[in-house]
């Protein structure tokens, strides 16, 4: 099953301060497929997703080279409005961080940033987005509660669905259930198995069996290198670098 | 898609952000600009060696050298007692109860309610105290006065450095056998040495600019005080006497009192400013 | 040996113990000693006359304190109004948009405005603020003003009090996790954007907490007042006027207070009502800025 690549980074290094992060990344993410970036904590996993949300900038005193090409144009060329690269992204990070705003206005908030005005498109677009996540039926009636009374796994949930009502081609999920209970997140992973024809995912997660269940494609990095990367089957199945295999088998963790 | 207008509103408001900071900024550098231009022009020898002689307050000679004493003996006696007992409130709340027990925190927001009370009410509060136990406005209601308004200053300061020492290191002194005062004073207290010796000179810094507390409590006098019950001079008074009356000789010289008293201010925060800058660099976290 | 050494520590426990209590109990100790000097005219005069009546002769036993209380509200008002913009912006602005390095240079200066004594800022207002208001404010608006006004007074009480609010609000700024803002941003959102809604609304509470405290200070604040606001016993009917804030009345009268009956209960009785105020709007932002920490720990 092979694709067009959707994301192509290329040389990509990422250093905090005098700290190296991430040495010299080049891979190319596969459309419309789940891909898992798997490895050890610490190994700069979270700094590549960042990276690609151009979220590192926000930071004082990182250094980063190399480009991130998405749809064929760098992110990293000087002169591109950022929020329009970040639009294309949405962003699930480790722990649900509701807007402190309601539940509604947190959906809204993304598509009413980017222009809608419209009452009932509005409305329409959160119901849409709140179905997909799999959220409505359960919030339908308290639309206008803070969304910060939400259970953990519904506040990732609602999060998911804000993310998607800025219509992004790819979604970047940090370790999104490590917060959640089972239930929620076997939630969240069947969300993520609905989604993957439309979007291209990106995961990163330390938990290997979630890889498994999850992932068309594998990356395994190792103190802020890429180890190796390749269809699910073949990392899983059959890894070529000694270090992959060890963390396959759990020697290394 | 953002708007012109979104562009426009941003711009507007990060160039209305840029000047507050300036303007914020620029009134400090203002103010001690100012107070340091008109004082220096001011300031002669006689100003810091000499004490009031006769007439000075028509213009006639002599120096302030009665407030800077009176000021420098008030806010050092009133800065070793608010130490004496800010630091037992520091090491109980922070060693004895738990730096995150239920005590430690009423102790905290009761000094900081302590800390939010204006110094005139001080003022009025040690004048009170003098009356009840019979005391005229000398050095010592100044000094009992400003001991009490700093205490707070003191003790929040030292708690902030204090709390700061990692639950480990205590737990680990205990754990050799020492007790809670040993650990207080021999892990703790070098721990923290810089820290608290600037938070001491936080609060004598503001104990020496403040003139409120001690309107009602010190008195005012042209000599230098030569014991407890005498009243003293302190340097803000003595600017605000000065400045109020209507000869511009005299104003001229609470323009140079105002220098002397910000060269000190000056002196004690960045002394009080490195030490913390130290401390940081020094300590485990 | 051993015994000794826990002896020891238990003595001086009890004694930090017995400290520490007495610094507790203080704010009440203070609160008692004022209103029992307060007492004598409290018996005599109905609390409203004395609060809201304007007359103010003590020779004639007069003691109402509503000029002063107006006038402490005029330069109270007057500093909280130009306080509140610059200090927020200039918070947003150095925990949101400038570099840390300009962060962290910026910190040592706010806080040594914090450290000039008062008399200070009342001898630089009466150089710089005092004349502008007499040269140039005042004719703009074509009054005539000697300058000591309530509106000198709001100005230097105003910069008195910048970086009592900048501090906490930057300190509520810092409390804002950085994934909430990274939520928004990766949402498209501008920098600006995140902190006009999400910053900023979810700091709510602490900003107002911080302006609190802001006024508070301006409250009580003495010594710059009294050099500036002019201290004619009348409520202010403009900026330009003068005004006589409650902090100066009792610096000013301390003099000859033991010499009229009930002049030293009346002007105890003011200390009282700052203590008061400031007591109270204390609590609110104390309260506000605990409840913060709690949510962040
Ligand atoms: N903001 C930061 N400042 C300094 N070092 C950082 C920062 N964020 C991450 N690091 C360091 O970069 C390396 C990679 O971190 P990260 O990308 O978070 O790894 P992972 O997500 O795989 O656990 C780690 O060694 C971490 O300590
Ligand atoms: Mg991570």
């Amino acid at each position: 099953m092979q694709t067009n690549p959707h994301v192509r980074v290329h040389d990509l290094s990422v250093s905090y301060g005098s700290t190296p992060a991430l040495n010299r990344i080049s891979v190319d993410i596969p459309e419309k497929q789940i891909t898992a970036v798997i490895g050890p904590s610490g190994c700069g996993k979270s700094t590549l997703l960042r990276a690609m949300n151009r979220l590192l900038e926000n930071s004082d005193g990182v250094s980063l080279s190399g480009s991130i090409l998405i749809d064929n144009e760098n992110i990293y060329d000087p002169g591109r409005d950022v929020t329009e690269i970040r639009k294309k992204m949405g962003l699930l990070s480790q722990k649900p961080y509701p807007l402190p705003m309601s539940i509604f206005e947190n959906v809204a908030y993304g598509p009413r940033i980017h222009g809608m005005k419209k009452k009932n498109e509005m409305a329409e677009t959160v119901r849409h987005y709140l179905t997909i996540s799999g959220l409505w039926e359960e919030v339908k009636d308290r639309l206008h509660e803070p969304a910060s009374r939400l259970s953990i796994g519904q506040q990732q949930r609602l999060c998911l669905a804000r993310g998607l009502a800025v219509e992004p081609e790819i979604i970047l999920a940090d370790e999104p259930t490590s917060a959640l209970d089972p239930k929620s997140s076997q939630k969240i992973e069947a969300e993520f198995k609905h989604l993957k024809n439309r979007y291209t995912i990106i995961i990163v997660t330390h938990i290997l069996r979630q890889a498994r269940r999850l992932a068309d494609y594998v990356l395994f990095m190792y103190l802020g290198e890429l180890v190796e990367h390749g269809p699910a089957a073949q990392i899983f199945e059959n890894p070529q670098h000694e270090m992959t295999k060890e963390y396959i088998r759990g020697i290394i963790s | 898609m953002r708007s012109s207008f979104n562009k426009f509103e941003e711009a507007v408001f990060r160039f209305l952000m840029i000047v507050s900071t300036l303007v914020v900024l620029g009134c400090l550098f203002l103010i001690i600009g100012t107070v340091l231009f008109k004082g220096i022009g001011s300031m002669d020898l006689d100003m810091i060696t000499r004490t009031p002689q006769g007439g000075y307050y028509l213009g006639k000679e002599g120096g302030v050298l009665n407030a800077i004493v009176g000021s420098i003996v008030l806010t050092s006696s009133a800065t070793a007692i608010a130490f004496l007992a800010s630091l037992p409130v520091v090491l109980y709340i922070n060693i004895y109860a738990g730096k995150n027990s239920r005590f430690a925190e009423l102790i905290r927001l009761s000094l900081d309610f302590l800390w939010g009370i204006p110094s005139i009410v001080y003022g009025a509060f040690g004048f009170i105290i003098m009356v009840y136990f019979g005391i005229s406005a000398s050095l010592l209601g100044g000094i009992i006065t400003v001991a009490l308004f700093i205490l707070p200053i003191m003790a929040r300061a030292m708690d902030e450095v204090i709390s700061l020492v990692p639950v480990e290191l205590v737990e680990a002194s205990f754990s050799l056998g020492s007790t809670r005062i040993e650990t207080a004073s021999r892990v703790v207290l070098r721990q923290t040495l810089p820290g608290i010796i600037s938070a001491i000179l936080l609060a004598f810094g503001r104990g020496i600019g403040d003139a409120a507390s001690v309107l009602f409590t010190s008195g005012f006098s042209d000599r230098i005080p030569l014991s407890l019950t005498q009243p003293a001079a302190t340097l803000p008074l003595a600017i605000f006497f000065q400045l109020g009356t209507p000869f511009p000789e005299v104003q001229e010289r609470a323009y140079a009192s105002a220098f002397i008293l910000t060269i000190i201010i000056l002196i004690v925060s960045i002394s009080a400013r490195l030490l913390a800058a130290r401390f940081r660099r020094h300590t485990i976290q | 040996m051993t015994a000794k050494r826990t002896l020891k520590d238990l003595i001086a426990g009890k004694a930090m113990f017995l400290i520490t209590a007495g610094c507790g109990v203080l704010v009440l100790v203070m609160a008692l000693g004022l209103l029992i000097r307060a007492w004598p005219i409290m018996q005599i005069k109905p609390l409203h006359e004395l609060l809201f009546s304007v007359s103010w002769s003590p020779m004639k036993g007069d003691f109402g304190m509503l000029p002063f209380i107006m006038g402490t509200l005029w330069v109270t008002g007057i500093a909280i109004v130009i306080a509140v913009p610059i200090s927020l912006l200039t918070s947003i602005y150095l925990s949101e948009f400038a570099l840390s390095r300009i962060r962290e240079l910026s910190r040592p200066f706010i806080d040594l405005l914090a450290g000039i004594p008062s008399v200070i800022y009342g001898i630089w207002g009466v150089i710089v603020i005092v004349p502008l208001v007499k040269g140039r404010l005042a004719p703009l608006f074509g009054v005539s003003s000697t300058g000591y006004s309530v509106l000198a007074a709001g100005i230097v009480l105003s910069i008195m009090i910048f970086p009592v609010i900048i501090h906490i609000t930057m300190e509520v700024f810092q409390a804002v996790p950085a994934g909430l803002r990274e939520a928004s941003l990766s949402l498209g959102a501008t920098q600006w954007q995140t902190v006009k809604h999400v910053v900023l609304r979810r700091s709510l509470p602490g900003i107002i907490a911080a302006n609190v405290l802001g006024f508070s200070r301006a409250f009580g604040e003495t010594m710059a007042v009294l050099m500036v606001a002019g201290n004619i016993t009348k409520i202010p009917g403009s900026v330009f006027d003068p005004g006589y804030p409650l902090p100066a009345l009792i610096a000013n009268n301390y003099g000859e207070m033991m010499s009229i009956p009930l002049y030293d209960s009346a002007l105890m009785m003011s200390a009282l009502v700052l203590f008061v105020v400031v007591i109270f709007f204390n609590v609110i932002s104390r309260y506000i800025l605990h409840r913060i920490r709690l949510r962040i720990s």
